[in-house]
């Protein structure tokens, strides 16, 4: 930590605010093994997680700067078992306090600790409508349980909270998807398509749907909208390769969000681990508000100045802020470049093509017989991809 | 739910799942829920911190007015209060 480095982002961005919404990747450990994570491949050589008294440290810095949103993700949070430990001093501290869970390992034991501990939210993810789908898509046996951890989140009154993530082998559920969550007296639904990164960039050519499902299932989810006979927010996360204009990722990386990763990599967001040139701090070595303001990771992509055309003379980079590094990334090599979802960019023709190609005609859903097998999210196809 | 007449009689209280805390570092009011925040203003503020179920909004409005030592501010309330319930952030208890 340098007390005298100036607080200036390249291109005099002013000093941000703080970082009102953490998220703490408590864990890499996970029960599923979607295809459509976006966790880095590589998790299995990232280095060992942080301990109870780290994360507690960081709750504790990060509140002090007024971060006061808590997401508590993974992996599966709920395969550390000191995660009621951290909820509890998350509580204590004023966080408000989100866990995002595929439910495995949730048993009454848990949740009735869980709310003790001062619990806020929980969002619950299922994989799809069908024991079926949903074990296969996240090659695992879970359905009959995360239909009794749905019950057992209502009866410990917590709001219903389902996410779906949607790809080209779910979207044309999306029907049986709202019934059952219908069903289980679900309060929101976000059905969300997939975003590549991770596991789902890797398997992006047999996850995007074709534009006629995507369509089709905005239509229905419309329909369903209006006849569901009870309050049901119903959120339907457009997939940007369909868009013409990029989403504000983050708002701006370094303006709101902070993510720690489970080895204590502090990221400005939970992909960015990828991009490449960057060194991000770790909590092990810094503190929070060092990490926030004065590094120069975190300051990199603050402000315009790190901007190419066509953004940097663009008079909607302040709407969008060029959209997302990590996609750029990943699809043109180069984060500064503009996201290729714009059709600005002299990339875009990345995302047409890729559109094109799933809007061919394919025999789904039946990924098994397609060329490329579909790689599940695995410690040992993690290790296998990075020996 | 927020489909029965509001009156100076209703008790509105922070609805299910929401928040409300003061925040040093943004020097106002916070409305919290999954997911996000509102940052409300300091009479919004006021007023919601007084929405507890046991209150009723000619409770509030008094107690406002006595705070601030102002006069006539019923209606005010009123319509935050009907403006709070619309987007959920408040619920009449039965």
């Amino acid at each position: 930590m340098n007390a005298t480095a100036p607080n200036i982002a390249p291109g005099n961005a002013p000093r941000p605010g703080p970082p009102l919404w953490l998220l703490l990747e408590l864990t890499y450990r996970c029960p599923l093994h979607c295809v459509f994570c976006y966790n880095p491949t590589d998790f299995e050589r990232t280095g060992p997680e942080l301990d109870t008294q780290d994360w507690i440290r960081v709750l504790r810095e990060a509140r002090a700067l007024g971060a006061v949103q808590l997401g508590l993700s993974g992996g599966e949070p709920l395969a550390r078992d000191d995660l009621e430990e951290i909820v509890a001093e998350a509580h204590r501290l004023g966080f408000y306090i989100n866990l995002i869970t595929s439910g495995v390992g949730l048993s009454e034991a848990r949740i009735r600790a869980l709310k003790t501990a001062g619990l806020d939210h929980i969002q619950l993810s299922f994989q799809d409508s069908s024991r079926q789908m949903n074990d296969f898509l996240s090659s695992t046996r879970t359905f009959e349980l995360k239909s009794k951890v749905a019950a057992l989140i209502k009866q410990y009154d917590y709001p219903m909270v389902l996410n779906v993530v949607l790809h080209r082998m779910n979207i044309d559920h999306v029907q049986e998807i709202l019934e059952m969550a219908d069903r289980m007296g679900a309060e929101y639904v976000e059905l969300a398509n997939t975003q590549y990164y991770g596991w789902a960039w890797h398997n992006r050519e047999q996850l995007l749907p074709s534009r006629e499902q995507v369509e089709r299932a905005e239509e229905v989810t419309r329909r369903f909208r209006e006849r569901v006979g009870r309050p049901m927010q119903i959120y339907f996360v457009v997939p940007d390769y369909f868009e013409r204009r990029p989403k504000p990722c983050m708002k701006g990386l370094g303006s709101l969000f902070l993510t720690i990763a489970p080895d204590g990599l502090a990221l400005p967001c939970h992909a960015a681990r990828m991009l490449p040139g960057l060194k991000f701090p770790n909590v092990r070595t810094s503190s929070v508000e060092s990490i926030w303001f004065d590094s120069e990771s975190f300051n990199h992509f603050r402000g315009d100045a790190w901007m190419k055309e066509p953004c940097r003379s663009c008079p909607e980079k302040a709407r969008d802020f060029g959209g997302c590094r990590c996609q750029a990334y990943l699809l043109t090599g180069d984060a500064a470049n503009a996201d290729p979802v714009c059709d600005l960019s002299p990339h875009h023709h990345l995302i047409t093509e890729a559109v094109e190609r799933a809007n061919q005609p394919r025999p789904t859903p039946a990924p098994k017989v397609e060329e490329k097998p579909l790689v599940f999210r695995t410690p040992d196809n993690s290790r296998a991809l990075f020996p | 739910m927020t489909d029965a007449a509001i009156s100076v009689a209703s008790r509105p209280a922070i609805e299910r799942g929401f928040r409300l805390q003061w925040e040093p570092a943004q020097n106002a009011h916070v409305l919290l829920y999954p997911e996000g925040m509102i940052k409300l203003n300091g009479s919004a503020g006021e007023i919601m911190k007084r929405c507890t179920g046991e209150a009723s909004i000619a409770d509030i409005t008094a107690d406002l007015e006595r705070t601030f030592q102002a006069t006539g501010l019923g209606n005010d309330v009123m319509a935050f209060v009907t403006m709070a319930l619309g987007k959920k952030w408040l619920r009449i208890p039965a």
